[in-house]
């Protein structure tokens, strides 16, 4: 059960949590001057490297507050959280799990 | 403990108009709580507080709106993660996140227009104030072993050492979602939502049982 | 019954049994015969003493087995348990040394497979949450050292142990002095005075069984088996703990392994450490005339004790060429040959018995293979040691690593999990001392770390702390002295078939041979062909023996090479029960419920879950069916008056500057013109612009909005709001509230329903120019209660909405009651509703739609505005594939036999689908078997409808609105049913009743 560091409540454990996919995946200003091609590549790609990751989490069994996170997929750890319109904290690199 | 630990519960308010109309959402299993009450070193009680005033209250701490609300209020909004500000005992405010409070009034029974004036104070700014005293219950779980009835399903971190008197969070009892707040030392206040009360009263008074026995590790 | 007086007692006072009481005797029963015991005592231990050591056979080959062991890694003995008392049911599968010794229990032996007890578990299960700074796991003396290290200043220390009393390897120990103190009573002392301090929980009979991210462990007590069985309301059995600790030290100690060699399973082969378990721990000698088979110099060290018990050693036999210090005096002492560069080869069992007689020793040249005369021996007990294994486990289950330490011939964690901090044998170092040091070690470094990250004082510990001093004579620590793994004895025979490698299993090294024959080289692939360590035991005893067996086969010196088998949880296996805690009958899920409960559990209507709601589905009359009920509710809602509790509705209030716009971005129609005091309804879009919720939003104020969703979406709908404001339009003045569960809300729906609302609230204007369709208004109901009613209709007839705080609910329901009674007012369900809706041609989502349907297919292209710029989902239905004609379409279909009622799900085929095809048919075929079916579309939801007279459903159908008319076919219950394709609203499609 991973402990997570939401941004105003602390340490909680993962129970609380709902995962809101890649993060910085920007709604086009206007949608309708994209063409099929266009929207179809933000409606349905997304990244899914292994490694050091940003993504959105919702703490939604407490503050109820949308925050990034860099998380590690292959370790599951998570390097840093920062509040929407925060800037992502500098990650050191290591493998702790 | 040689006093009655019922008497430890919050003091109970005078009836208003209207109450003949209304009924607490864990009305059907007052006697059962009643009944399940526990004396001794390991004592333990359960009971469902008459309709307190509850309202939601929203502003971004430190904005105008803010500052119209503890105007209202009358003292300062909670600015932290299980804070809670005012009277625990009468009109109190927990924290919920950055822009959203629960005021509790305790010490008196919710009746009709109460939320009015803070909506009014607000005078359209942004944030809200929102009449929520039917949206959850209030259950009260005191005794020397209210904190372990609680460890037996909530997952957060209950220690003296981390959880000290007056705070309040946003938890889990088991699978339900729930505000606990610590207001005296053995006295802490559960806010299920109104359509878990059945089953979060259900589910203290099953974990209080053991506690009526011969302690066993 | 006969009692054990046939066998000789085994029990002797020449050992310490640090682990049982003499002054309590208790007697078992096992397998029909009455032993006598001592609290304390295991069933393996009791019946040791007994003087058995056999178990049933084997599962697979039949073959007779013994205790091998005396931990949770035995294979060989596996125990049922019979009732304890009436609080509790038979339990099976239990390892024989894991299971407690009290009085009157009654057990016997299971073959590799047992029965469960059919009847229900009346035994509590439970759990409980704890929070520690330092826990530790194993109270053996690394642990201990560990936890008095660490328990300093405000710190929390949690120390779970497996066994009913602290020490681990000190209470297998003759001569172990720690601190001057014998290391059994040291252990014990330990214990009491760390429990001084409330900061410090020890828990006794307790298995960390896994260890997750984020140091969050969880552990199995045994709480009452090994009390008096007597009931005890509302106490667990067995309690499941959830412990987060922000450092954990894990000292599990190590398993012995035993020694791959021919006719290796006989009764009476036996773990050396477990034979001096037996002897030191509970006085129960297991054998009189003793072999000794080792690899390293521990078995020694159990020589000497069983020896000082009072045993006869009759052969030590050595892998190694040269004679270590500790073998030397071993052979001294015990007056028994020594043989070097050898090895057991087989053994013999009595011409009267299974159990082993003589064993067949043998000289190994450098190469390993057999050489020189064999000689037989004549014994009663083989004690074996192959080395140990650290207990890896719950390292492993962190993703920790290990390497392959030659020296100890094991596999040593890695320092790689962060906030674990590994102690005593885990670590390789199998000495005393070397415990109480890595453990004083790793206790303190665990609190410094703990104290750092939590913030609180550490006190006086900060890092030098003094580990304790062990004195043990005779000591025999396995690092140090060379260690000969011998990985697989050869055979005289030449024959592999009776070699074993997992005996749980009856695996064999023939069976590793066969699985290397076939192409296997990696330890997972050969798990999976052989089963070894697949069995209940999960191959504690045989995991690296096979690993090594592989090795040697493939001419691989260094085991790692060959694949670590990482372990999974749980560390031993538990009860499902347990892990279902108090989650069970009554306390299974939380159901919600409304205020107006109690009213429908005294009409005794059925419950339909809706998401973990309980909502009235039909109120059953004078032993009505629920086709029966809903057909009255149904009839009379369209001709009188029925009412409904729709609390459950999603209710979300917004407030603010930007209200109207935010509503605006997610609606698929506009909603900035709606006037206050008016609703609409509108269909809310994903991205993808597929319908995901719909509902009626109503304008409390310019600034004020109050948003109603379906059911089941309130929860997801909130959060969609929740999440385009935070990320997306922070810029937007507008603040979201969940109201649901503040309101109780109850549908007035028919003819009649105006007349019952003019009582209900005497000074409400109900005419239908005062108080329009989609409108709303604020009343004091006739008792004084402060309620909002609104005209929304899901029924197509005149209908209200009666909105009150929740705590008035169930009296503004007895209101509409008694109001309602001169037009025989009826109570109905969700069936009903659905019923009603669906003659209507109105949707549900979730039920009509599935994620793939636009509000155009569900036949709501109406409600998408074409003049708004943007809303949610917008861009999506401009895509040509949401545009494409054939798309399906929500229609209506009806049985052209008027009776079938269609079920939900039922696909539809085209009218001259040919059930018999012959080949070069064009038609479509019936059955996949004659071909690919084409199916048009499917049935989402299906009714018998009163007011139709027929059945009648809605169905998903490709270009749909376009089949108007036409028959279609669908397979029922193997006939095939002609469907007739309708339009959408198949009731008053004028709605000339809404208005009344």
């Amino acid at each position: 059960m991973l402990l997570i560091d939401c941004p105003h409540c602390g340490p909680r454990d993962e129970i609380e949590f709902s995962y809101g996919g890649e993060a910085h995946v920007v709604y086009p200003e206007d949608p309708s001057v994209l063409n099929d091609a266009e929207w179809g590549r933000y409606l349905f790609y997304r990244e899914n490297p292994k490694g050091d990751f940003a993504e959105r989490w919702i703490h939604s069994g407490g503050c109820r507050k949308w925050f990034n996170a860099i998380r590690n997929t292959a370790t599951y750890e998570f390097k840093g959280t920062y509040a929407m319109g925060e800037k992502a904290p500098t990650i050191k690199e290591g493998d702790a799990k | 403990m040689a006093e009655n630990p019922t008497t430890l519960h919050t003091p109970e308010p005078p009836a208003v108009p209207l109450d003949e109309h209304r009924l607490t959402p864990a009305a059907h299993l007052a006697g059962d709580m009643e009944a399940a009450t526990v004396t001794g070193a390991r004592s333990v009680s359960l009971r469902e507080l008459q309709f307190p005033l509850q309202i939601g209250l929203r502003g971004e701490i430190g904005s105008e709106s803010a500052q119209l609300i503890e105007k209202e209020l009358g003292f300062e909004l909670p600015s932290r993660v299980g804070q809670v500000t005012g009277d625990p005992m009468g009109l109190h405010v927990l924290w919920l996140s950055p822009d959203d409070f629960l005021a509790v009034d305790v010490s008196t029974r919710q009746q009709p227009g109460d939320s009015d004036r803070y909506i009014d104070a607000l005078a359209g700014k942004p944030g809200h104030a929102v009449e929520l005293s039917a949206n959850r219950t209030v259950l009260e779980l005191v005794g020397a072993a209210a904190r372990d009835v609680l460890a037996k399903s909530c997952h957060a971190d209950l220690h003296p050492r981390e959880f000290g008197v007056n705070t309040a969070i946003t938890t889990n009892l088991g699978k339900v979602p729930i505000y606990l707040h610590r207001a005296g030392e053995d006295v802490w206040r559960i806010y299920p939502r109104q359509s878990f009360a059945d089953f979060t009263v259900r589910w203290l008074l099953d974990g209080m049982k053991e506690f009526a026995q011969d302690e066993v590790l | 019954m006969t009692t054990a007086s046939s066998s000789p007692s085994r029990r002797t006072d020449a050992a310490p049994g640090h682990g049982i009481d003499r002054s309590q005797p208790i007697t078992i029963t096992f397998g029909g015969q009455k032993y006598d015991a001592f609290a304390g005592d295991s069933l393996a231990s009791a019946l040791i003493a007994g003087g058995n050591l056999q178990t049933a056979n084997s599962m697979y080959l039949d073959r007779p087995r013994g205790i091998l062991a005396a931990g949770v890694e035995e294979p060989n003995g596996l125990v049922t348990v019979k009732a304890r008392s009436e609080d509790d049911i038979d339990e099976t599968m239990l390892p024989v040394t894991s299971v407690e010794a009290t009085d009157g229990l009654e057990a016997f032996y299971v073959s590799g497979q047992g029965a469960l007890d059919p009847t229900p578990d009346p035994a509590l299960y439970d759990r409980k949450h704890m929070h520690a700074d330092v826990l530790i796991v194993g109270a053996g003396p690394a642990g201990l050292a560990a936890a008095r290290a660490a328990l300093q200043g405000e710190a929390r220390v949690v120390l779970i142990d497996k066994e009913n009393r602290p020490g681990g390897s000190l209470l297998s120990s003759r001569t172990a002095q720690i601190d001057g103190t014998d290391g059994a009573q040291w252990a014990a002392d330990t214990i009491a005075e760390l429990s001084e301090n409330p900061d410090f929980t020890y828990l006794s009979r307790t298995t960390a069984f896994g260890n997750y991210d984020s140091n969050y462990v969880i552990a199995l007590q045994y709480r009452t088996d090994h009390l008096e069985p007597k009931h005890r309301e509302g106490v667990s059995r067995q309690r499941v703990w959830h412990i987060r600790a922000d450092q954990v030290v894990l000292a599990p100690g190590a398993m012995e392994r035993p020694i791959v060699f021919s006719t290796n399973d006989r009764p009476g082969v036996m773990l050396a450490g477990a034979a001096r378990t037996y002897t030191n721990r509970y006085g129960a000698l297991p054998g009189q005339k003793i072999a000794v088979f080792t690899t390293n110099d521990s078995a020694y060290e159990a020589a000497l004790d069983l020896h000082a018990a009072g045993a006869e050693i009759v052969a030590l036999v050595d892998s190694r060429e040269k004679a270590s210090e500790a073998a030397t005096a071993a052979a001294e002492r015990t007056g028994a040959e020594l043989s070097l560069s050898s090895a057991v080869i087989g053994t013999n069992a009595s011409v009267m018995g299974d159990r082993l007689a003589a064993v067949s020793i043998s000289e190994l040249d450098a190469d390993g293979a057999l050489t020189g005369e064999t000689r037989t021996v004549d014994a009663d007990l083989l004690a074996v040691s192959g080395g140990f294994s650290p207990t890896v486990h719950l390292h492993t289950h962190r993703q920790g690593t290990t390497t392959w330490n030659t020296e100890i011939a094991g596999f040593v964690p890695n320092d790689d999990v962060t906030g674990e901090h590994c102690a005593g044998a885990l670590t390789g170092d199998f000495s005393t001392q070397g415990a109480l040091d890595t453990g004083t070690r790793a206790g303190a470094a665990a609190l410094a770390a703990a104290a750092a990250n939590a913030g609180f004082d550490p006190g006086s510990g900060s890092g030098d702390a003094k580990a304790p001093s062990a004195q043990v004579a005779d000591e025999a620590p396995l690092c140090g002295a060379e260690v000969k793994p011998l990985w697989l004895v050869p055979s005289a025979t030449g024959s592999t078939d009776d070699s074993f490698v997992d005996l749980q299993r009856d695996q064999a090294v023939s069976d590793i041979e066969r699985a290397y024959g076939a192409g296997m080289t990696n330890i997972e692939h050969i798990k999976r062909y052989t089963s070894i360590g697949t069995a209940n035991d999960q191959g504690k005893t045989s995991g690296v023996n096979a690993m090594a067996v592989l090795a040697h086969m493939i001419g691989e010196e260094d085991l790692g090479a060959v694949g670590v088998s990482g372990y999974r949880p749980p560390f031993t296996a538990l009860p499902f029960a347990a892990l279902a805690g108090r989650e069970r009958g009554d306390l299974f899920d939380p159901a919600r419920v409304t205020a107006i409960q109690p009213w429908h559990l005294e009409a005794g209507c059925e419950f339909e879950d809706v998401g973990q709601w309980k909502r009235p589905w039909f109120f059953a009359k004078d032993g009505e069916d629920m086709h029966q009920a809903v057909q009255r509710e149904s009839k009379a809602v369209r001709d009188s008056v029925g009412y409904m509790d729709g609390t459950t509705l999603g209710k979300i209030e917004i407030r603010g500057q930007d209200a109207a716009e935010f509503v605006n971005r997610f609606y698929t129609n506009g909603f900035k013109l709606l006037k206050v005091g008016k609703g609409r309804y509108g269909v809310m879009c994903g991205v993808d612009g597929m319908i995901m919720d719909d509902g009626v939003t109503m304008r409390i104020a310019d600034d004020r909005f109050l948003m109603t969703t379906t059911s089941s979406g309130a929860a997801a709908v909130f959060d969609w709001l929740e999440e385009w404001h935070q990320t997306e339009w922070p810029e937007l003045d507008v603040t979201l509230t969940s109201v649901t569960e503040q309101y109780s809300t109850i549908t007035v729906a028919g003819p009649k329903s105006r007349d019952v609302i003019a009582k209900v609230a005497p000074g409400l204007d109900v005419s239908n120019e005062a108080f329009a369709f989609m409108e709303f208004q604020d009343a004091e109901l006739s008792n004084g209660v402060p309620a909002r009613i609104c005209r929304i209709s899901f029924s197509g007839e005149l209908s209200f909405e009666i909105n009150v705080d929740a705590f008035y609910g169930l009296s503004a329901w007895k209101l509409v009651e008694e109001a309602g009674a001169e037009f025989d007012i009826t109570p109905y369900g969700t069936e009903t509703m659905h019923v009603l809706r669906a003659e209507k041609g109105l949707i549900i989502v979730g039920q009509d739609t599935d994620g793939t349907v636009t509000p155009d297919d569900a036949g709501l292209g109406w409600a998408v505005s074409t003049k708004k710029k943007h809303f949610i989902g917008k861009r999506s239905l401009e895509r040509e594939d949401s545009q494409r004609p054939d798309r399906k379409q929500l229609v209506s279909v009806m049985s052209v036999d008027k009776k079938t009622v269609l079920p939900e799900g039922a696909q539809l085929i085209a009218k001259d689908a040919d059930p018999t095809p012959k080949k070069g048919s064009v038609q479509d075929p019936v059955t996949p078997s004659n071909g690919q079916v084409h199916s048009y579309g499917f049935v989402t939801s299906s009714y018998m409808s009163p007011n139709l007279g027929r059945p009648f459903g809605l169905a998903l159908i490709e270009s749909g609105r376009e089949r108007e008319g036409e028959i279609m076919k669908s397979l029922v219950n193997g006939e095939l049913v002609e469907v007739e394709i309708g339009p959408l609203c198949l009731f008053d499609p004028e709605g000339k009743r809404r208005d009344g």
